[in-house]
């Protein structure tokens, strides 16, 4: 027996192509991730040099950033048509599957890779996204790239990548009722802010994230960027092999059983060491709303907005973020008028996520003057909820019902939040001009966005379950 | 890619922490298939109000800055997407060097590849130069080769890794680096089947 290794370690050593002192060591990467944002310049990067796909049996395409999610085949704008029909030629020329607008499987990349088992524990995986630390949930090495990096990878199938830290996010005891995955990873960036992981690859453990479902480990991973940290994982355990027996991609038989048994085998040894290690206690943690233009700035749900001059650093900064969210200091959260509200995107768009903010809506309406929006992570997912009832629920309620892609999250295509408007969001970041320039972003769980939708202001959710029976 | 060996050149000053890539090039401009023509949408939301006047609130807009090619701005700069929109943004806008106590991970190997210095320095010193840029026009000089930054009577010297510095010391182009292992790939590839 050596010496304990951490989950990251494992995987790193076993995709090392290259190593030498004082460089950054040549890593095999197994799967690529493409859409239509960040490729293009990628594969004109290719084609100028005379370069080809190296793997294009590890690449696998679709589009979500810019596709509208009403009246699939209306692309008005034609800059983002030309982006889409881009990815699409550049797929036929380099011979990658995608998943097209029109295609059965569409839908936010991060959403996909896991529903058709593209992604598997142990693999590295890249895309040109930062919200690819989602696949970390199975216990893969994801993380983000840029553009010139995605074209090293078609061309490669390998990626420079200096040895990163490694930093263990302890969770203990669990979370309470009404207390979602969503509150959990708020509350770890509220509490440790959102550079506290630059330079490391987080491993999430604890009681609290053994008994996490695989789409709720999924919003925590997610959510590993805005700490800072490229990447985030979970060591795969019964759930994660649960949720992947039978999907497209994974091997069956005798292979899937072979497969298990090494999946099994990459968990953190016990006695692991970290370069470092924080520890969060999951009972203490609240429903979250953010108030501010970073995902750090987030109060409990019964909490209020921050006084600048009681914080104990940048204030100069707490104060822009209140001005532009057009607050005021010692507010309560629950006093917040919502016009907007957005259920989707890669971090709470999964079935669960769609059913549990079901729950809170069935039977209720949405606020007058709240545009409520309900965007599917995948076709699949559209589709499986419509097999449930779901989207008779949300619809009966006044919600709109969409078809999958990135949606409000970004307002790349037409689902933008207006000027000075106010929206609960169930997506992952709350910068300035996020969901349209002069927006203002709420993030918070799938339920608080149902809740905030019904009540047309920020409600905790546990006690709005309890009055309504819900 | 051009090499980058020394700069010299006037500081603006963005004296803000957790500047995200959204706000260094905001989403409606990354739907563009060219690499280049981004600097006019740099830091577009903070340059510009809605219907496209100047902002003249915003301190680049301040003709002082004109001629500026490094920026000094705050903890945790670039952070959130991986777009490397922001880099081609800033490179294109006319800067060169950016200057900050932390920077975000992807963003800061972003930059290497587009021929932009990123240069972590103690907040102390950051902190000073973004005073000294905000009171007067201010100059430094960046000599990658020596790993120092010099305003003509400071001078502080910089870490950057080895493989960083010999990328932009070169210009050179990863890929073909990386084509001289393509055997290791190989060999990689037939063991993991």
């Amino acid at each position: 027996m050596g010496k304990p290794k951490t989950i990251i370690e494992k995987i790193w050593n076993k995709h090392i192509v290259h190593e030498e002192e004082g460089k950054p060591d040549l890593l095999y990467i197994d799967l690529h991730l493409v859409h239509e944002v960040t490729s293009p310049q990628a594969f004109e990067g290719l084609r100028m040099s005379g370069r080809g796909v190296r793997r294009p049996d590890r690449t696998y395409a679709t589009m979500d950033h810019n596709v509208p999610t009403v009246h699939r085949n209306v692309i008005k704008d034609a800059v983002s048509k030309k982006q889409m029909e881009t990815l699409k030629e550049n797929c036929e020329q380099f011979g990658i599957d995608l998943a097209d607008i029109d295609h059965p499987d569409q839908g936010i990349v991060h959403v996909i890779g896991p529903e058709l088992g593209l992604t598997q524990p142990g693999k590295t995986i890249v895309c040109g996204d930062s919200h690819t630390s989602t696949h970390g949930a199975f216990g893969a090495l994801a993380f983000g790239i840029g553009t010139s990096e995605v074209e090293h990878v078609l061309a490669t199938q390998s990626l420079w990548q200096a040895k990163p830290k490694t930093m263990q996010v302890k969770v203990e005891g669990q979370l309470g009722t009404g207390v979602t995955a969503k509150d959990l990873i708020l509350a770890i960036i509220g509490k440790f802010g959102v550079r506290f992981g630059t330079g490391h690859v987080i491993e999430y453990t604890g009681d609290a994230v053994r008994n996490l479902s695989m789409e709720e480990r999924m919003t925590v991973c997610n959510m590993s960027i805005e700490a800072g940290a490229r990447a985030g994982l979970i060591s795969p355990d019964e759930t994660t092999v649960e949720y992947l027996h039978g999907r497209r991609h994974v091997p069956n038989g005798n292979e899937f059983d072979e497969a298990v048994e090494e999946w099994l085998s990459l968990a953190s040894d016990d006695g692991a060491e970290y370069d470092q290690t924080v520890t969060i206690h999951a009972d203490e943690i609240e429903p979250q709303v953010t108030w501010g233009t970073n995902p750090s700035q987030s109060v409990p749900v019964g909490g209020y907005v921050p006084d600048p001059d009681q914080v104990e650093e940048d204030a100069d900064g707490v104060q822009r973020a209140i001005d532009y969210m057009g607050l005021e200091a010692g507010q309560p959260i629950q006093s917040i008028p919502v016009e907007h509200v957005f259920i989707g995107s890669c971090t709470n768009s999964r079935m669960s996520d769609l059913r549990k903010a079901a729950e809170i809506v069935q039977g209720g309406k949405v606020h007058e003057g709240v545009t409520a929006i309900v965007v599917p992570g995948s076709q699949t997912v559209k589709q499986q909820a419509e097999a449930e009832g779901l989207d008779t629920i949300f619809l009966t309620a006044g919600f709109e019902w969409r078809d999958a892609g990135c949606s409000m999250c970004l307002a790349m295509n037409d689902d933008i939040v207006p000027p000075g408007e106010r929206c609960a969001s169930t997506s992952n970041r709350n910068f300035e001009g996020r969901q349209g320039s002069g927006a203002r972003t709420h993030l918070v769980s799938p339920e608080m966005a149902a809740a905030a939708a019904l009540e047309g202001r920020f409600v905790d959710v546990r006690k709005f379950a309890s009055t309504v029976g819900g | 890619m051009e090499p980058l060996k020394q700069h010299k050149g006037i500081v603006y000053p963005l004296n803000r922490a957790n500047v995200d890539t959204d706000q260094i090039i905001p989403k409606q401009f990354l739907k563009r298939i060219q690499r280049q023509g981004f600097g006019q949408f740099l830091f577009y939301n903070w340059r510009f109000y809605d219907d496209g006047t100047k902002r003249e609130d915003f301190s680049l807009n301040d003709p002082a800055y004109e001629e500026a090619s490094v920026i000094v701005a705050g903890e945790n700069f670039g952070c959130g997407s991986s777009r490397e929109h922001a880099p081609w943004a800033i490179q294109d806008f006319g800067f060169k060097v950016v200057i900050a106590p932390s920077f975000a991970d992807i963003f800061y190997s972003n930059c290497f590849k587009n021929g932009i210095l990123p240069i972590q320095l103690p907040i102390e010193v950051t902190e000073t130069m973004i005073k000294e840029a905000e009171n007067h026009q201010y100059e430094l000089k960046v000599d990658l080769e020596k790993q120092e930054v010099t305003d003509g009577s400071q001078t502080v010297s910089f870490d950057i890794q080895p493989y960083h510095k010999e990328m932009l010391l070169n210009g050179w182009d990863e890929i073909a680096v990386t084509m001289t292992y393509e055997d290791k790939i190989d060999q990689f590839e037939q063991k993991q089947i």
